[in-house]
């Protein structure tokens, strides 16, 4: 490869993240104006998942019960309401809304979070193999928790599956970074390939487990496949919510490192950004994301490359807005696919894996097609 | 004499008598079956064989849904259908609006039963099993549960005399084949059928060996597994109009080709649900079964 196709490529590289440089008045602006647009919309979207399903309940009758039972808890349904009734918003529809909103957000900014990190748009959890690995912890507890893991199990509790995710999702993403950066550049080739390979040898360890499972867990298992969030609960919002919001809260602090990652690492150093600690941390936080929502909700693929490139597209690449606003929209998606797969096969149901990735595999196509030259394949 | 006893006014008593008569007797027939007024009348079946049970008692007027599994009788893929037995989903069911939900054993996920219990309908767990006297304990729990123990006897009692027969005419033409059944080939690997399973129960009862029994549940086999397990026959599931192209393609799998049974190609297809379900019907699946090992073995 020559020295002018190179530098060419970095050009095309910096003009596709854009750079502080382009930060101008009217960019913000427009960026502020999108995220208070996604604030509304996110509110409007749970309200809406609330109220929409196979069933019809009174849910503005039963939302001020709902802040009501806050300060005051109770058993059963408040007066007034029928117990169907209650159980449907309270035990059915509202954990799933939120666990959507948090498992959304968290795949949605750990994409972003990670495209800044390999400095590549292509970059996804799903894509290269970092969920395939949260699956495979998820799963060895799965099969083994009740066997040689159980001490752990009796130790961690709830938390057992989603650290057990997150330890899966973290070795995955510190291999993959080791195997596709070399010399402080990462080969976007070397990383999908790499990708497969980790994902078929999670992928083979995980047909090892299937082999020693019952048929109870298989039916566990196969939920991994297929990415669900129909066995939502308040005991799974539990487990998984403390990792994400964690990592929702603290993420906005590695926006200024990640914006100056995109001129490259020397440069990013020259310019004040403690570059290995930001990969550190970058890592820790889209492994921890990814594996507590693969934990609780299976492999629900493409919403780390959809919603931080739709975003890219209006608002820009500055970080600063770019990991809220992918929050908000991460959210936002995941409960409207959700809300679909609650009611189109009504009173069936259809895995919000599938929704997903038909929305998000052509989209990735197409990211393809447009930015061939990027991804140097 | 007589005109003087049917006077007037005897006579419009009497039919009156008679008209109220008629306009009672049919409603009061009505619960004397032992359906009290307050007998779940809007009922959800999962579980082929539950639903199959249901009609056989002729009790269907009372269902409202059922699921995926349950395709049969034919009236039964009226109904809603509401999702697969293992994954259903709380509010699809619910939005059937049930007062009785009949579970056949294994119905799933936990998350969604947790969540139909609590929001109070009555669920009732019907027991899953693969032997002749597992299916009378089926039909038992499902007319307890629908409130007509009388006539889950008597459903009870043809079944069983049923099921004797099919045992019995089984025995005799007792063929001793060893029979590898085969869920899927996926992938080109053989998914076959352990102990504990209906397949292993179908063929036991057909007067047959299971060919591999020494796990337990549904596992790919190796081919040197199958190999030593030794087949002299093939049962399967249906899977679409022409069965015929299955049979054909099963012997490709080169393991399963050096077989007894893949030299002699010998296969059996049936009917999912008519063969595994374990409900009314699998007296007849037995004899049918038992009568086609018979006839490949001549």
């Amino acid at each position: 490869m020559s020295e002018s196709t190179i530098s060419a490529r970095k050009i095309r590289m910096r003009s596709w993240f854009g750079i502080a440089e382009a930060r101008n008045g009217s960019r913000e602006q427009l960026a502020r104006a999108v995220i208070a647009v996604l604030v509304v919309a996110t509110a409007g979207t749970m309200l809406a998942s609330l109220a929409i399903g196979p069933i019809s309940v009174p849910v503005f009758d039963i939302l001020p019960k709902i802040a009501t039972r806050l300060w005051s808890p109770a058993e059963g349904a408040p007066e007034g309401v029928s117990l169907r009734d209650w159980v449907v918003v309270m035990d059915i529809r509202l954990p799933r809304v939120v666990l959507g909103a948090l498992v959304g957000a968290a795949l949605a900014v750990s994409g972003a979070v990670m495209q800044g990190l390999f400095r590549n748009p292509l970059a996804d959890p799903g894509i290269v193999g970092v969920s395939a690995g949260a699956g495979l912890g998820a799963a060895m507890f799965i099969v083994l928790g009740n066997t040689v893991l159980s001490p752990v199990v009796a130790l961690l509790g709830i938390y057992a599956v989603p650290l057990a995710a997150f330890l899966g999702g973290l070795v995955t993403t510190l291999l993959l970074y080791r195997i596709g950066t070399r010399g402080g550049m990462t080969s976007v080739a070397t990383l999908l390939l790499a990708g497969i390979a980790l994902g078929a040898l999670t992928g083979a360890m995980t047909g090892v487990l299937v082999y020693v499972a019952d048929d109870q867990e298989l039916r566990d298992l196969q939920f991994w496949g297929l990415g669900s969030l129909a066995g939502a609960n308040w005991e799974k919002v539990a487990s998984a919510a403390p990792i994400i919001l964690l990592m929702l809260v603290s993420v906005p602090f590695l926006a200024r490192g990640l914006n100056g990652l995109t001129l490259g690492e020397a440069a990013a150093s020259h310019i004040g950004v403690r570059v290995q600690r930001l990969k550190n941390l970058s890592i820790l936080m889209v492994a921890g994301a990814t594996g507590a929502s693969v934990a609780v909700s299976g492999g629900i693929g493409f919403v780390g490359i959809v919603v931080p490139h739709l975003l890219r597209l209006t608002i820009g690449p500055d970080h600063k807005y770019l990991l809220p606003a992918a929050a908000l929209l991460g959210a936002i998606l995941l409960i409207a696919a959700d809300t679909l797969s609650r009611t189109i096969v009504s009173p069936a149901e259809l895995p919000i894996g599938i929704i997903t990735a038909f929305v998000g595999a052509p989209f990735f196509l197409w990211i393809l097609l447009r930015k061939r030259g990027l991804t140097g394949l | 004499m007589r005109s003087q006893l049917f006077s007037r006014p005897c006579s419009i008593l009497a039919a009156c008598a008679l008209t109220v008569a008629a306009f009672v007797a049919p409603s009061k027939s009505l619960f004397a079956e032992g359906t009290t007024p307050d007998a779940a009348h809007r009922i959800v079946a999962v579980g082929g064989a539950v639903t199959e049970i249901v009609f056989a008692l002729g009790e269907e007027d009372r269902l409202v849904a059922r699921d995926s599994t349950s395709n049969f009788p034919k009236a039964a893929t009226e109904l809603p259908d509401i999702g697969y037995i293992r994954a259903l989903s709380p509010e699809g069911v619910m939005s059937v609006d049930p007062d009785l939900i009949l579970m056949l054993e294994g119905s799933g996920p936990q998350e969604a039963v947790d969540v139909l219990k609590k929001s109070g309908v009555a669920i009732e767990d019907i027991p899953e099993g693969f032997t002749a006297n597992d299916i009378l304990e089926k039909v038992a729990a499902v007319g307890e549960a629908l409130g007509v123990p009388e006539k889950a006897e008597e459903l009870v009692q043809k079944l069983s005399a049923d099921l004797e027969d099919a045992r019995t005419q089984a025995e005799s033409n007792s063929t001793e084949l060893r029979v590898l059944f085969v869920l899927t080939t996926r992938g080109g690997s053989i998914m076959a059928s352990g102990v504990d399973t209906a397949a292993h129960g179908i063929i036991d009862l057909a007067g047959a060996e299971n060919a591999v029994s020494d796990f337990s549940g549904y596992k790919r086999l190796s081919d040197e597994a199958i190999l030593s397990a030794a087949p002299d026959v093939v049962l399967m599931m249906q899977r679409g109009p022409n069965h015929d192209v299955a049979a054909e393609e099963i012997f490709k799998h080169p393991a399963l080709a050096q077989t007894p049974a893949g030299q002699n190609k010998r296969v059996i297809v049936m009917g999912g649900q008519y063969l595994l379900g374990f409900g009314p019907r699998t007296a007849d699946a037995i004899r049918d079964l038992s009568q086609q090992l018979s006839d490949l073995r001549s």
